[in-house]
């Protein structure tokens, strides 16, 4: 623990409960504290912060590392401690009943042979090998799990087409696995590093040197956390909203008019990775857009990070964030999340303690919005 | 090389799946011991998680049995364990899974003998299939 409190600078530690105050989670719920939880470890209470549950439900957002004077890593410092929680036996209280997780875990066996492909359609341009790899995520499990009220598979395809329509036939593989964002997260590190070696042999025998990525959080995974395993090579990874947006400047696609747009910055493209701006000038080629009240570095969680926690917290804060957006009177929330699509419609999809027409308001993939507003489709 | 003897975990409701067990036991009926029952309350508390840990721990075949549909002690539980057990058929075959390595089964209490003979043929079929690639360590 002393290391991960120096690590994360933890003991610069002031108390002054920036942390607590700006946290998304703390506003909700009254027994989570950024700043005890710091407290805690400074004063060396190693055995009670593995033990608590509310240990898991830290959104890793990022909202208070972006307030913090002393500029503590809270988020790493998180991760580290659910590591070492994690080494002692603790496990986050998952959602769906850990059935991600296990998937994530599944794929980390070498001997693996996966039918993630099902998706590619005939007028869909794909290649085995080739300079730009598209790094599809768990798209193909989210779609079997919640197809039911969201369309994952549709970002998928949307990428592909925009690749296609900027004269590039991304390689999709086969032997993509999970990213290992979700099980790093919440401390499995041992998976998370086999799910990276799969991954760094697999973008090594494309002979990619650029890799887009539709969902934040791989990009985030494959940007810093695979840093090491990817040392001595020189790939570029992009976001997909980032991507476009430099398609548009170049004038290479145009998009039509789509209306009225209000934005989600899901937090790791966010905060983590400071791309704020790319997904915006998308948006504005495309239509207007709208701001909700808090935007930006002030943005707030989707409610549910890496499927460690899904409970009354995180739907009181997806109901909040609706409404916000509703409010907004814009005709459509983008995002450029998968995640934050899928706990976003759930909300609504399932019973809430509000009425419906407050909360519902059509979200849309920023990938999915940007492909179906493409001039000459 | 001794032959290869599946390990099957059964999921069986309190009751009539698990009493339909134990009744192919009262009558002395005789099945293959490669099954390892848990007794739960419902087959609809079996989360499609459970199924996926037994065969990433190295389970060779899961089965989840219940009541038949329309006699669930909590009305609807069985429906729900069969959409539960389809959206895990569908993740297992993304995942490169055989599906055949998961049963769901309706078995009364009056039903020991559909017990039995449903453990013999899953332990037949499961020896085909040879044993769970996820159990062998790296």
């Amino acid at each position: 623990m002393k290391q991960i409190i120096k690590r994360t600078k933890a003991y610069y530690c002031v108390e002054c409960g920036k942390c607590s105050g700006s946290c998304p989670v703390a506003r909700v719920n009254e027994g989570f504290s950024p700043r005890v939880i710091v407290e805690r470890a400074l004063s060396g209470m190693k055995g009670e912060i593995e033990g608590d549950r509310e240990l898991w439900t830290c959104l890793t957002c990022e909202a208070c590392t972006t307030k913090c004077p002393s500029t503590v890593k809270f988020s790493e410092f998180i991760r580290g401690m659910r590591s070492s929680a994690f080494n002692s036996g603790y496990t986050s209280r998952c959602s769906q009943g850990g059935l991600l997780h296990s998937i994530q875990r599944v794929q980390s066996y070498r001997d693996l042979v996966q039918n993630r492909l099902q998706w590619i359609s005939d007028d869909l341009k794909t290649s085995t090998e080739g300079e730009v790899l598209y790094f599809t995520g768990c798209l193909p499990y989210f779609e079997n799990l919640f197809s039911g009220f969201v369309n994952p598979l549709e970002i998928a395809r949307s990428t592909v087409k925009i690749l296609n329509k900027a004269g590039i036939s991304p390689v999709v593989s086969p032997n993509e696995r999970c990213c290992g964002h979700d099980l790093l997260w919440t401390g499995n590190v041992e998976t998370f590093q086999k799910l990276a070696r799969l991954n760094v042999e697999m973008i090594k025998e494309s002979g990619a040197s650029r890799i887009v990525t539709s969902c934040p959080e791989c990009l985030r995974t494959l940007k810093l956390d695979y840093a090491d395993f990817l040392e001595g090579t020189d790939i570029e990874i992009v976001h997909i909203s980032e991507f476009i947006s430099s398609l548009i400047k170049n004038n290479d696609i145009k998009l039509n008019r789509a209306g009225i747009m209000t934005y989600q910055d899901p937090c790791r493209l966010g905060r983590h990775m400071g791309i704020y701006d790319a997904p915006r000038e998308v948006i504005k080629s495309m239509g207007e857009l709208v701001e909700m009240n808090k935007n930006r570095e002030e943005s707030s969680c989707c409610g549910v990070s890496a499927w460690a926690t899904c409970e009354g917290n995180s739907k009181q804060m997806q109901i909040e964030r609706l409404i916000e957006a509703k409010s907004t009177g814009a005709d459509m929330l983008v995002t450029s999340c998968p995640k934050c699509l899928i706990h976003l419609r759930c909300a609504v999809h399932n019973q809430i303690p509000v009425e419906k027409e407050k909360v519902d308001i059509p979200v849309v993939d920023l990938t999915v919005a940007a492909c179906r507003a493409l001039a000459g489709e | 090389m001794t032959e290869f003897s599946p390990r099957i975990v059964a999921f069986c409701c309190n009751w009539c799946s698990y009493v339909g067990a134990d009744l192919a036991g009262t009558s002395r009926l005789q099945y293959p011991d490669n099954i390892r029952i848990i007794k739960v309350m419902c087959s609809g508390q079996v989360f499609p998680s459970y199924i996926l840990k037994a065969l990433e721990l190295g389970a060779d075949g899961v089965m989840v049995a219940g009541c038949h549909i329309g006699d669930c002690h909590y009305v609807s539980g069985n429906k729900k364990a069969q959409e539960r057990v389809e959206t895990l058929l569908r993740v297992m075959k993304t995942l490169g899974l055989d599906p055949r390595r998961v049963r769901l089964e309706w078995i009364s209490a009056s039903e020991g003998v559909k017990f039995a003979n449903t453990v013999k043929e899953f332990v037949e079929e499961v020896k085909e299939l040879g044993p769970n690639q996820l159990g062998v360590r790296e």
